[in-house]
């Protein structure tokens, strides 16, 4: 069964509905690429677009206007 | 023809797999299906399985709002999707199959000065690139579409607008069939059910494809697949330029067949138009965290009605019946990702984002050519997965339709 609604646990203003946060994506170029052209290109156009969990960050915008860090599962988006 | 009494469609289903095949395409969706379906009946290559984990048609071929149009923003995509419009356009004929393909027209709504500039640009590089497009102020809109509230409600004035005659929908299981019938009729193998667990390498280059029924080998594997291609890209260890978000589409109870046209407006993030049935289709932007969940929400459902509302009021007296998530294959730039690979062996289609459904035929047709070839075709050399490396991005998010 869908849950029908996101929410994420800011640590600062508590349980909130995801609408008041902006995403943000954390850097996933792999340490195994050493190459610096290559790395340049990883981290201007590749994602690690994760099919599992996630560390990621989120801007609760409409709260306390803070970073928080989440992790989240990209197949279910339960929150870990 | 009448597109409800036809004969029944006949899908050869394979029993088992052959030890190995020519082409190996993972995905049952448009774009696989349609690759496999060209290489068979304009190169003659039959040697081929298509490897789908669920049912044809099953995941986004299934899920989006069915619109077929050319009128993007950059002369690449303008040639591209026109070659996929002019196939949409002769397909019933081909296969032989009623797709309830019709041509509505399409209006693109601006609601500012920067909209009405954007909306010039739009005809004038359609028209300069081969697609037709055409700029039509609020009275012309008013007779394409009588529905639309030129004020939107107070809010979001219609100003203008860019027309495209040849917007189009068509119906998006039937052309998944239409496409599989066809290839499977010339002897292409198509597996449901069957997901692609890995990739066999040898000395760097894929050699074919690990499933829960055992190895296939294959001389090329495509990746065809939507909403899980990082994943099986990253089997052969490749990253791509490509974040995986969810999009949610509604459809109300019916409405008199009266609303015509297509309905887009980039500032209000939606489009509407009229099904076979009656049902008005209502699609939406992407949500904005990326995420392979086909969760669907009341937000969503509240926030796209409520805009769609100011521009086509009539809308106020229906009744939202359903509701689905689709999940968009958006590449950073906005544009498709078709081609060669740097891992010899493995092709990729995808990155089809927002924009897969009315690519399909182009989109089959350029990689069957490039697979039967070994040579990318002109019309999709632009959107190699390199372009990336040599800064050259086909940057071009204003087409999306919902940005």
């Amino acid at each position: 069964m869908a849950r029908h609604r996101l929410r994420l646990c800011c640590p600062h203003c508590g349980v909130r509905a995801v609408e008041e946060f902006i995403y943000g994506e954390l850097p996933t170029t792999p340490d195994t690429l050493v190459d610096a052209d290559a790395r340049d290109v990883d981290r201007a156009f590749m994602h690690g677009n994760t099919e599992g969990p996630v560390t990621e960050r989120w801007f609760h915008t409409f709260g306390c206007r803070r970073w928080i860090t989440v992790q989240r599962d990209t197949r279910t988006n339960e929150i870990l | 023809m009448n597109e409800f009494v036809e004969r029944a469609i006949t899908l050869r289903w394979p029993t088992v797999a052959k030890r190995a095949y020519d082409v190996v395409i993972i995905g049952g969706g448009g774009h696989g299906l349609a690759t496999a379906y060209y290489l068979a009946t304009r190169h003659g290559i039959t040697n081929v399985a298509v490897l789908e984990r669920s049912y044809i048609g099953g995941g986004n071929s299934g899920r989006n709002t069915t619109i077929i149009r050319a009128n993007y923003g950059i002369p690449e995509a303008v040639r591209f999707y026109q070659r996929s419009v002019d196939l949409y356009a002769t397909l019933e004929q081909e296969t032989e199959r009623g797709l309830m393909h019709k041509t509505k027209g399409l209006l693109w709504i601006a609601h500012s000065e920067a909209g009405i500039r954007q909306e010039r640009a739009r005809a004038a590089i359609n028209t300069a690139c081969g697609a037709t497009t055409e700029y039509v102020d609020p009275p012309a809109i008013k007779e394409i579409c009588p529905q639309i509230d030129l004020t939107g409600a107070g809010v979001w004035p219609v100003y203008g607008a860019s027309y495209h005659p040849a917007g189009s929908t068509a119906r998006h299981d039937r052309v998944v069939w239409a496409y599989a019938e066809g290839a499977m009729r010339l002897g292409v193998d198509v597996f449901q059910a069957t997901a692609v667990t890995g990739l066999s390498m040898d000395h760097g280059r894929v050699t074919g494809v690990e499933t829960g029924a055992g190895h296939i080998g294959a001389g090329v594997v495509l990746s065809a697949v939507g909403g899980h291609v990082t994943t099986i890209a990253s089997m052969a260890g490749l990253r791509l330029p490509i974040r995986t978000h969810p999009l949610q589409a509604f459809v109300t109870n019916r409405y008199a067949q009266a609303f015509h046209p297509i309905v887009a407006s980039s500032g209000l993030g939606g489009y509407a138009s009229q099904t076979a049935k009656g049902e008005m289709l209502i699609g939406a932007e992407i949500d904005r965290a990326p995420s392979y969940a086909y969760d669907s929400g009341h937000p969503f459902l509240q926030h796209c009605a409520f805009r769609m509302m100011t521009l086509l009021p009539f809308l106020r007296d229906l009744q939202v019946l359903r509701q689905w998530t689709g999940v968009c294959d958006m590449s950073t730039d906005y544009s498709p990702v078709m081609g060669f690979t740097d891992v010899e062996g493995f092709l990729v289609t995808t990155g089809w984002g927002t924009w897969g459904f009315k690519a399909i035929p182009a989109g089959g047709e350029q990689m069957a050519a490039l697979i039967a070839n070994g040579r990318t075709p002109d019309l999709i050399a632009p959107f190699s997965l390199d372009r990336f490396a040599r800064d050259r991005t086909m940057a071009d998010r204003g087409s999306a339709g919902t940005h």
